[in-house]
């Protein structure tokens, strides 16, 4: 079922030949987070994340209050793709602002612009490279 | 190996309540631990912000600190990812390594002036480590005009990076030149310290680790030596004594993994001691109350966090 509607989006998006992937709800299409829900529901998810993150900013920086299940942290965890493919090896993380990824390809479709990615890593902990590009 | 775990027992205690209802919680076909950690992380109601009950404090034994070793200079800049250019002219540094030389007068007043006249300091090399040094009444805090520059209930002083405007007013303020700016797009920061172009920034004392019951990345690595002040990882402190000051004449720790005999991460001789100043039961503010300690620049009245003794 999953599968079938996965396929026609792709087929509607490739005659349609669009620079952003999109679904034949004309919607981005997003690669998928892990596992099975989101830390809110989709449709809160969507349209409040950005409230939820600055909340959380002020918990954090101010009060010291970390790891909870709005953090920016948090989104990257889990919703951040590795470049291999399911089987054999994994591939390094892609950067989760990388076009296509996941914060990039439906602010690129919004028309949303944000900086924090200046600042805060853009793959998971544990597959940092030691130094920076030039 | 002497460590300083910070004594804030009930937030440890908070922690540990956290981590036993992630253990009894179901863990989802495929997902890593790392990930499953974050998923099961809930905003819990009971998860309360720092308050003042803790003053983090930092001493710091100026007669343990040597000369040559660095460790905790380069434990901080591999904690926080600074120094990366290449280009150390404008490379933020959080913490730095200062050498004094006793001018004769028997103060630090740098007046020349031989005040006793018993020529006590004359020549005396004292190594230090400078870094912000968390006042409770900071410059910084007062110039800056956004609010980006504040002090968190627990004495911590820091920056708002999300409402600093790169202004550099607590730059000039800080008496201790403690603060620095980032002047270059910087790529693969740390996930648990953001850092951007454009923005002020100084040690946080390591406020990510603090909030986990962890030391700061300076103090472990200054602790973690053979406490000979040299980089042999012989565990000699070379003072003749036959006493060394943290692991007494064995190469414990020598990490000595190319086999030349020496092991820069362990010059360390454990001169930093971190801890809660508010706790009576500390092991900072029993080092306090047994010896004097000096606040840098005590004149201005800003009650440091950061104390030195030996100095
Ligand atoms: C100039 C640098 C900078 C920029 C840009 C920036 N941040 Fe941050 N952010 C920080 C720093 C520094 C911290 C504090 C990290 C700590 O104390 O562990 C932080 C912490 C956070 C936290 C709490 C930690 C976490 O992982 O949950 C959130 C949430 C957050 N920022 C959200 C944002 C969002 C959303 C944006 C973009 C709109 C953004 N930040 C842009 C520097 C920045
Ligand atoms: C525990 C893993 C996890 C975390 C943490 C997580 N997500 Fe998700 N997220 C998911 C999953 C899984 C989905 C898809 C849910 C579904 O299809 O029902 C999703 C869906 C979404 C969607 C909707 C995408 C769409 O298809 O329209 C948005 C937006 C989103 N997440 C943003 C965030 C943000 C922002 C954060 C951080 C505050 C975050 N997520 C944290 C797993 C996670
Ligand atoms: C399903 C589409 C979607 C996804 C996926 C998504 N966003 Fe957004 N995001 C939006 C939209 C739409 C807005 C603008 C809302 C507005 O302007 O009111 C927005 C705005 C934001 C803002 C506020 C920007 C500003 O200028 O104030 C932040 C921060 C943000 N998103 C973070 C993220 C992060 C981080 C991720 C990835 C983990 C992400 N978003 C993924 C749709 C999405």
């Amino acid at each position: 079922m999953r599968r079938a509607v996965l396929i026609s989006r792709a087929t509607v998006a490739a005659i349609l030949s669009i620079a952003v992937p999109a679904g034949a709800d004309g919607m981005p299409q997003l690669p998928r987070g892990k596992g099975a829900t989101c830390v809110e529901p989709l449709e809160v998810m969507r349209r409040n994340h950005m409230d939820f993150l600055n909340h959380e900013r002020d918990l954090t920086v101010r009060g010291g209050i970390r790891g909870r299940k709005h953090s920016l942290t948090g989104c990257i965890a889990c919703h951040a793709q590795r470049a291999g493919g399911r089987d054999g090896d994994p591939g390094a993380f892609i950067r989760i602002d990388a076009p296509g990824q996941f914060c990039h390809a439906c602010h690129e479709f919004t028309g949303v612009k944000m900086d924090c990615f200046e600042c805060h890593a853009a793959v998971p902990a544990g597959d940092l490279p030691e130094t920076h590009a030039p | 190996m002497t460590t300083n775990p910070p004594a804030n027992s009930k937030r440890r205690k908070l922690l540990a309540a956290a981590a036993a209802s992630t253990t009894a919680a179901a863990v989802a076909p495929g997902l890593r631990l790392i990930e499953w950690a974050t998923a099961a992380a809930s905003n819990a109601t009971d998860a309360q912000p720092v308050t003042d009950e803790t003053r983090w404090g930092l001493l710091i034994d100026t007669d343990k600190c040597a000369v040559d070793c660095d460790a905790c200079v380069r434990a901080c800049n591999a904690e926080h990812g600074l120094a990366v250019t290449a280009r150390p002219e404008t490379d933020p540094q959080w913490i730095r390594k200062v050498t004094l030389t006793g001018d004769g007068d028997g103060d630090n007043s740098g007046d020349n002036s031989d005040d006793d006249g018993d020529n006590e300091n004359a020549g005396r090399i004292t190594s230090l480590p400078l870094l912000c040094q968390h006042c409770e009444h900071p410059p910084c805090v007062d110039v800056c005009p956004t609010g980006a520059s504040f002090r968190r209930a627990d004495g911590i002083v820091l920056v708002d990076k999300h409402t600093c405007i790169g202004c550099r007013y607590c730059v000039i303020a800080c008496p201790y030149q403690a603060r620095a700016f980032v002047h270059e797009n910087l790529f693969a920061q740390k996930p648990w310290s953001p850092r951007g172009k454009g923005t002020v920034e100084g040690c946080t004392l390591c406020v990510h680790r603090i909030d986990q019951a962890r030391t700061p990345a300076c103090v472990e690595a200054c602790n973690r030596g053979d406490g000979d002040g040299n980089n042999a990882g012989d565990g000699d402190d070379n003072n003749g004594d036959g006493n060394n000051t943290v692991a007494e004449g064995n190469t414990r720790i020598d990490g000595d993994s190319d086999h030349t005999g020496r092991n820069p991460d362990n010059c360390g001789a454990g001169a930093l001691l971190f801890g809660d100043m508010n706790d009576p039961q500390s092991a900072i503010a029993g080092r306090l109350r047994a010896a004097p300690a000096r606040q840098l620049r005590a004149d201005l009245n800003l009650n440091t966090g950061v104390r030195y003794q030996n100095l």
